[in-house]
């Protein structure tokens, strides 16, 4: 990777820049005096606006820079931080999104719009502001101008030039700003013999006449300020003179004047409509230690790896190469678990940085459907492997729509319900053995169980007067088609449905779950295991065939004796601890066609309460299991959840726990209604 | 959600070059693009559960493919393994409800015999009478000096696998 494009580099770093001003906005929009805050933001504006230009993002530089020439009043303390302050630089942060990923054409009018909004935004909290039209919103800026001038001194370090500083281009970019004269200070060159050609030892006085705001000298020098030496004083002396002066319009690079197409697109996180300027491959940041760790594993899987070798190439006695190959067997192995393990934890990242996307969400949300609501987070620091992540996100985003635009009931009539003004959305993630649940909690009206009932029944999904019970009457809510809203807004009814939703999680071989009380609230649950590449499982044979069961969810093996086994023949549930536990004959559902071995025994599986027994041949051992996908022609086989393969080259195949404790569930129900 | 007939990509001069293989007596024929490799037989694991026409999966340099008995398909008895038996690893593709979706499949054989080229001009509609097997799961039949050759809609046969709404286990109902 040391060929790495810079401008592939720069997006990176920016969408990293972005995140952090979105954080500080979002914040700021609770604590609006948050001072740390706001020079946070700013500080992250000023870092994207230097990169953008140093990247030839020149779109993005300039457009930053109003929008940071905006913030810097409200840093100064000359206009207050509002929601609406806020609001709008969060928009023109989705705009410096589109011009960082797009190509920055089409965007013109709509990066006028927000400047535009900016403005009112700015005169609005700052009263004061002897602000100009809209239009000239570039040079509305804290009037720290000179009446007349400036008159500067500036020297560049002496290796200025080698580092790829041009003192001409600053110098061109200084005219530009007014009208200049500029006056070369030699004082400082060496004689002749002692000249270095390579090194600037020349200094300039400049005598900048015209309307400039200290921020734009600045703003030349912004990318050498920290070494050089400058001195900025205002030409107090001709003030009055060149008071008259008609302010010079500032050479903003071209004014947004072709106004072309579309309005603001501000609804998602990422509007770009340019898919093909999407950065090509995501990175991930490790924290460098776990790098070295994995370095040290691979150091001395290099070591075994030439002992191995040698071993190979022949010497010794047959009976001491035996027990070598079988030391350096042992070493592969614990390596080859240790690099497992180092690389796993290397994909896994904290679920805050899917939480902190949807603080955005909300907050728009809350902007949009006028309600008030308070987003809260809990366990963030729960990892969950990244892709998993990726595709939680759209999942996530559905539910938390649905909770803040369907849940969630007005000020009004929260307080009429007795409830305080402002609606609760929960997030909360924690691991539990090998899974990691994701709570999305709303203190919302709830369901409403008599819309749901009349919907499936005019569905078809369930006859008229039909008893349902609770849990199936809100599983109805995750068929195809079935949304409960009686009117579609914008924000829910977008064709994603619960049951996309639902479809989603099932595919990480996760589980959802809802439960809702009238009135109180719903709360959904996400399962998802920890990881979709490996897993720990208990390897077992039912017949001739071997299978994985994935150990997270093991939670006891038994033996069932053949008495016990001709006892329960007529009933397959066995006593554990008090509780029945029903059980599932796997030889019977996989139609093993053999015998049943004499010593069967019992491996209890289970999902949060729900436990099942499977009644399997042997238990062969526990098995580090690469999951496999099944081919999508064995996608309608619902009992296994993937496949892996064995040392000795042959395919077991992996059983979906979430889908056998139904089946188990469902054989329980069954029995119970037959007596 | 029937599957539309599968078209057979005849070149400009009217040929097709084929693999040919037996499964029992009969000649069948695939497009020699389609396939990628040819194995002895694997050991196989049984997907219980899984419709008989693919019931079970093998492990292909670290992929889990199934392995397809088209003897179901064409209904005819199973049979047990031979010398000759191969299994002929193609890749197809397949109209699922997310969009098409390309996948390996090995199809088990009782012989494979050649990479041939067939001739459009000798080729046929499975006629609508006399045929023991499903008209649809049949593109062509090829006249050839030595019998004819049988061009399978591998598709019409997985389709209705994949979210299709006519099971391949159903028999015939065309008498």
């Amino acid at each position: 990777m040391s060929t790495q494009d810079p401008v592939a580099a720069f997006r990176v770093e920016a969408g990293e820049l972005l995140d952090l001003i979105e954080h500080g906005l979002l914040d700021l929009d609770h604590r609006l005096d948050d001072r740390a805050l706001i020079d946070e933001v700013f500080r992250g504006l000023h870092t994207l606006k230097g990169s953008g230009a140093m990247f030839g993002f020149d779109a993005l530089a300039n457009f930053t820079h109003h929008c940071e020439t905006a913030f810097d009043r409200v840093r100064k303390g000359l206009a207050p931080a509002t929601q609406e302050l806020v609001a709008v630089i969060l928009s023109a942060r989705d705009h410096m999104r589109a011009l960082i990923e797009g190509d920055g054409t089409g965007l013109e009018s709509t990066g006028a719009v927000i400047l535009e909004q900016l403005q009112a935004a700015i005169d609005a909290a700052g009263g004061e502001a002897s602000a100009p039209a809209a239009s000239a919103a570039p040079t509305a800026q804290p009037k720290q101008v000179a009446c007349g001038g400036w008159r500067l001194f500036f020297r560049l370090p002496a290796d200025a030039m080698a580092n790829g500083t041009n003192p001409l281009m600053l110098l061109d970019e200084l005219r530009e700003l007014g009208e200049c004269k500029i006056v070369a200070r030699t004082d400082t060159v060496p004689p002749l013999a002692e000249l270095v050609p390579t090194e600037c030892h020349i200094g300039w006085d400049v005598e900048l006449r015209g309307d400039i705001s200290r921020e734009d000298i600045d703003d030349v020098f912004i990318f050498v300020m920290d070494d050089m030496e400058l001195t900025v004083e205002p030409l107090s002396d001709e003030g009055a003179e060149a008071a008259p002066e008609i302010a010079e319009e500032m050479p903003v690079v071209e004014a947004p004047a072709t106004a072309q197409d579309g309005p603001a697109n501000r609804a998602g996180a990422n509007p770009s409509g340019n898919p093909s300027a999407k950065p090509a491959g995501e990175s991930v940041r490790v924290p460098a230690e776990r790098l070295d760790e994995l370095m040290d594993r691979v150091g001395e899987l290099v070591i075994v790896q030439s002992r191995l070798s040698q071993l190979a190439s022949g010497q010794g006695s047959a009976v001491g190469n035996e027990l070598a190959l079988r030391s350096i067997s042992e070493e592969i192995e614990r390596l080859a678990g240790e690099l497992r393990d180092t690389m796993m934890v290397l994909r896994m990242v904290p679920v805050a940085s899917l939480f902190s996307r949807f603080r955005r969400l909300v907050h728009d949300l809350a902007r949009e459907t006028g309600k008030t609501i308070e987003l809260s987070t809990e366990g963030e620091t729960t990892e969950v492997d990244k892709t998993m992540i990726e595709r939680l996100a759209d999942p996530m985003v559905h539910l938390i729509r649905n909770a803040c635009d369907h849940g969630l009931e007005t000020p009004e009539d929260r307080l009429a319900a007795g409830k305080p003004a402002a609606g609760q959305v929960r997030l909360s993630a924690h691991q539990a053995g090998g899974e990691v649940l994701i709570t999305i909690r709303d203190d919302g009206r709830g369901i409403d169980r008599a819309r749901v009932r009349a919907k499936a029944e005019t569905q078809g999904l369930i006859q008229p007067g039909q008893q349902v019970s609770d849990h199936d009457l809100l599983q109805m809510i995750f068929h195809p088609g079935f949304s409960t809203a009686a009117q579609v807004t914008n924000l829910s009814g977008r064709g994603v449905g619960m049951d996309v939703v639902k479809r989603t999680i099932e595919s990480l071989r996760g589980a959802i779950d809802i439960t809702s009380a009238p009135g109180e609230g719903s709360t959904v649950v996400l399962r998802i295991p920890l990881t979709l590449a490996i897993i720990d499982g208990l390897l077992v044979r039912v017949g001739e065939g071997r299978y994985v069961i994935p150990l997270g969810a093991v939670e006891e093996c038994l033996e069932l004796s053949l008495e016990e086994d001709l006892r329960s023949r007529g009933r397959s549930f066995i006593t554990l601890r008090d509780r029945l536990v029903p059980f599932l004959r796997l030889r019977e559902i996989f139609d093993t066609g053999t015998r049943p071995d004499p010593h069967q025994k019992i491996v209890v599986i289970a999902t949060g309460t729900e436990r099942v027994g499977l009644v399997v041949d042997q238990i062969i051992g526990s098995h580090q299991t690469v999951i496999k996908s099944m081919s999508p022609l064995h996608r309608d086989v619902a009992t296994f959840a993937g496949a892996t393969i064995l040392g000795d080259g042959g395919v077991a195949l992996i059983l979906d726990v979430a889908q056998l404790v139904m089946l188990g569930q469902n054989q329980e129900e069954r029995l119970r209604a037959a007596g | 959600m029937s599957a539309q007939p599968t078209a057979t990509q005849w070149d400009a001069e009217g040929n097709l070059e084929v693999l040919t293989f037996n499964l029992g007596a009969e000649t069948f024929a695939l497009e020699a693009t389609l396939v990628r490799e040819i194995l002895d037989l694997l050991p196989e694991t049984r997907v219980p559960g899984a419709a008989p026409l693919l019931g079970s999966v093998v492990n292909f340099r670290g992929k889990i493919i199934p392995i397809a008995d088209l003897r179901l398909a064409f209904a005819m008895p199973a049979a047990e393994a031979t010398v000759d038996s191969r299994i002929v690893v193609i890749e197809t593709q397949v109209e699922t409800d997310a969009g098409g979706e390309t996948f390996q499949i090995g199809i088990r054989t009782d012989k494979v015999h050649e990479v041939a080229t067939l001739q459009r001009a000798a080729s046929e509609e499975p006629p609508a009478v006399g045929m023991r097997w499903r008209r649809d799961f049949v593109r062509e039949l090829v006249r050839r000096q030595d019998g004819v050759v049988v061009l399978p809609d591998l598709a019409a046969i997985f389709h209705s696998l994949v979210g299709g709404t006519d099971a391949a286990s159903q028999p015939s109902t065309v008498h």
